[in-house]
């Protein structure tokens, strides 16, 4: 396949459409707009449902109706979409059934600001609807690594009965970077047995138990199937991590934009290198712990104001210094105020016993008020 | 003992083999059972439960996918004209129907209704009007009645502060792309007539793809008005059939040439 | 002469509501005080003569409880 230029939000398109997307259900909201746009004629272009839907409340129940069909299908959004679709994620969730959600972060909280952030961060990661479940989370840094990881979310979604999020900053949802497509793949014709479909046998997909023992039934299964993902769905990258005695953690564009940085401190000697994970549901605690005991110090690069940076905490378990640095609200770090963190660490790591979201808070403070 | 031998007789009316043989867990006298058996005949007559998608919502007709013997999926609240339209979206040979209360399909869910109605999504909404919210104990709905005295409205509803009524027929009848929208009561047996007479037209509309039907069906919750389920059919048509009258909204005009 | 018919009323659904006791023209639907079904209730019955097989009764029947028998009209 020709590798060819792609914007960040039309890739991840065209990649689930490759993967047999079978329905596209949307609303606009910047910066993933292009999304809805691009599947508005290429949808139909196939002879493939697409609607947008009234609000993102509306979209999420339209794919939440499709997945019980066993059909393939997806919807996009960003922070303020993600909280209206939270109760859908709810019931999607209890009624174990599959789907893929694109989220493309951007400022806030609030109606905050069409830039990129990584803001969404707990909530997909550790919060979303109510109730004990969880979801698979996947960032990439690129727009090829987007392409990848929607096109194999489905198959992952459907295995394991989750819901699969490709969280992407707004970043990358808007860059345009060379990338090749996936083959595409035909709509399969088969249906799970589970599915609903308007036929002999009388299938209910609901998310009611009414009686408690068979909700905790519920609760369990769904635990061991996450138990299962835990085991066999951790994604990472390291970088520059032979002999480093400092470890950047970031992922995303904060992970990408560190690693411009550690080239850099490389070049100038500093021992440092980068874990960019890539599932940040199921975290990649083992790694992180190991990585613990061989380096002096962690750095948790985010752009938000330390959400990855309590799970690292737990990982680390204490067994070496973490320190951080965010920026927020949709100011990217540039490589250049990641390099003197990691100049400042290498010759003064901060060892005075303080949270290090409060000593980063601190060295904020030339920005006012 | 007043039981003939029914060796020599035939059978004039059975229940509905669409309705699953069980007990319903709705109160005795409630109007949800008379509407359920309704829409079970009417699938029966014209053949549809090897082909039916019902989308239950939330409220006492949470339960709905229990007794009906088809494929059933089970919306949040308010969003069973959402669940729906994925479904005949991706099932578009299929017969999808949605099963609504007033709080559900007119209080949280009134974005869904109105936009798959304005869509002209090719389904079919069964709406139940009983003018409280029953299953949480009888607080007031959006179709409360004026005075109406409610659990959340315990001197009447006051329309100064808690507004007017909404009546759901007459406010989507005004869109383009509603096709079917009519309003019939349950309160006795001539009107339970009308009633299955109407939600055969609106199955019909499904089938021949003419776009979105509602049946509005003005309800009872007897538990909930303090009355017995008689007393509650009197109520019915004393009080609601003024405030909602009986009526056809809007009927595509190729649905007024079929004589069923 | 109206035909004479009969209905069986299935008291395992019968949840003794009495629309079909109140509906009946021919007022020979009864509550039967003598039985209770095992949900607790006084399952309704055709209590007298005189059932035509009109099938109001089941009409009204929230739980689709009664099936209406009616004797076959007599061949001239």
């Amino acid at each position: 396949m020709t590798r060819e230029f792609w914007k960040g939000n039309e890739a991840f398109a065209e990649a689930a459409v490759r993967a047999g997307l079978q329905a596209y259900f949307g609303y606009p909201i910047t910066p993933q707009t292009e999304a809805l746009e691009y599947m508005s004629h290429r949808m139909p272009e196939l002879g493939r449902p697409f609607l947008q839907a009234e609000s993102e409340l509306g979209a999420i129940n339209m794919v939440y109706g499709a997945a019980c069909t066993g059909a393939r299908v997806m919807t996009s959004t960003s922070g303020p979409g993600t909280s209206l679709m939270m109760e859908g994620l709810s019931y999607i969730a209890a009624t174990e059934v599959p789907i893929v959600l694109v989220d493309v972060v951007r400022g806030g909280p609030g109606l905050g600001n069409i830039v990129p952030s990584q803001q969404d961060y707990n909530q997909m990661v550790h919060g979303g609807g109510h109730g004990d479940y969880h979801q698979i989370v996947l960032a990439p840094a690129s727009v090829q690594e987007t392409v990848d990881i929607t096109y194999n979310m489905f198959n992952l979604a459907e295995k394991y009965l989750t819901i699969g999020v490709v969280m992407i900053d707004g970043s990358i949802g808007q860059m345009m970077e060379p990338a090749e497509m996936p083959p595409m793949l035909e709509i399969r014709k088969d249906i799970p047995d589970w599915a609903v479909r308007g036929g002999k046998d009388r299938r209910v997909k609901t998310s009611i138990y009414f009686a408690a023992e068979d909700m905790e039934k519920t609760n369990l299964r769904m635990m061991r199937r996450w138990q299962q993902i835990e085991k066999n769905e951790v994604r990472y990258k390291e970088y520059f991590m032979d002999g480093a005695k400092i470890a950047i953690v970031g992922y995303g564009s904060a992970g990408r934009i560190a690693l411009s940085a550690v080239r850099t401190a490389r070049s100038k000697g500093i021992p440092v290198g980068l874990i960019r994970p890539i599932s940040l549901s199921p975290f990649p605690k083992q790694l992180i712990s190991e990585i613990a005991e061989q380096v002096d110090g962690i750095l948790v690069v985010e752009m938000n104001t330390g959400m990855m940076l309590d799970d690292v905490l737990t990982a680390v378990q204490g067994k070496t210094h973490v320190e951080f640095y965010g920026r927020s609200g949709g100011v990217i770090p540039f490589p250049g105020e990641i390099l003197k963190e990691i100049e400042r660490i290498s010759k003064e790591p901060q060892k005075d016993g303080r949270h290090p979201r409060d000593f980063w808070l601190e060295r904020m403070e030339s920005i006012s008020v | 003992m007043a039981i003939a031998d029914i060796k020599n007789m035939e059978v004039v009316y059975e229940r509905p083999k669409t309705l699953i043989n069980k007990i319903t867990s709705y109160c005795p006298g409630c109007t949800h059972g008379i509407a359920h058996r309704l829409v079970a005949e009417v699938i029966d007559e014209m053949g549809l439960s090897d082909k039916t998608i019902g989308v239950a919502s939330v409220g006492c007709s949470a339960f709905s996918y229990e007794y009906f013997n088809c494929d059933f999926v089970a919306a949040p609240h308010g969003r069973a004209p959402a669940m729906a339209t994925g479904v005949k979206r991706v099932l578009p040979d299929r017969i999808v129907f949605t099963y609504q209360g007033d709080g559900d399909m007119i209080s949280i869910g009134t974005g869904e209704i109105v936009a798959a109605a304005g869509r002209g999504e090719n389904i079919t909404v069964i709406f139940i009007n009983n003018a409280n919210y029953g299953m949480t104990g009888g607080q007031m709905a959006p179709t409360t009645l004026p005075g109406m005295k409610t659990t959340s409205s315990p001197h009447g509803r006051d329309v100064e502060k808690m507004g007017y009524p909404i009546r759901a027929s007459e406010l989507l009848s005004t869109l383009d792309g509603a096709s079917y929208i009519v309003r019939r009561s349950l309160h006795n047996a001539k009107n339970i007539r009308k009633a299955k007479k109407a939600i055969r037209m609106a199955f019909e509309t499904q089938v021949r793809g003419l776009g979105f039907s509602m049946v509005e069906l003005l309800s009872t919750c007897p538990t909930n008005l303090h009355l017995s389920p008689v007393d509650a059919m009197n109520w019915l048509e004393e009080k609601m059939v003024p405030y909602y009258p009986i009526g056809d909204y809007k009927v595509h005009p190729v649905l007024s040439e079929i004589n069923i | 002469m109206p035909l004479k018919g009969t209905i069986i009323v299935d008291e395992n659904l019968c949840k003794a509501c009495e629309l079909c006791v109140e509906a009946c023209p021919q007022h020979v639907i009864a509550l039967d005080d003598e039985k209770i079904t095992p949900r607790g209730f006084h399952p309704a019955y055709l209590a007298e003569d005189g059932c035509t097989g009109c099938s109001i009764c089941a009409l009204v029947c929230p739980e689709a409880a009664i099936t209406v028998y009616r004797e076959k009209p007599a061949k001239k």
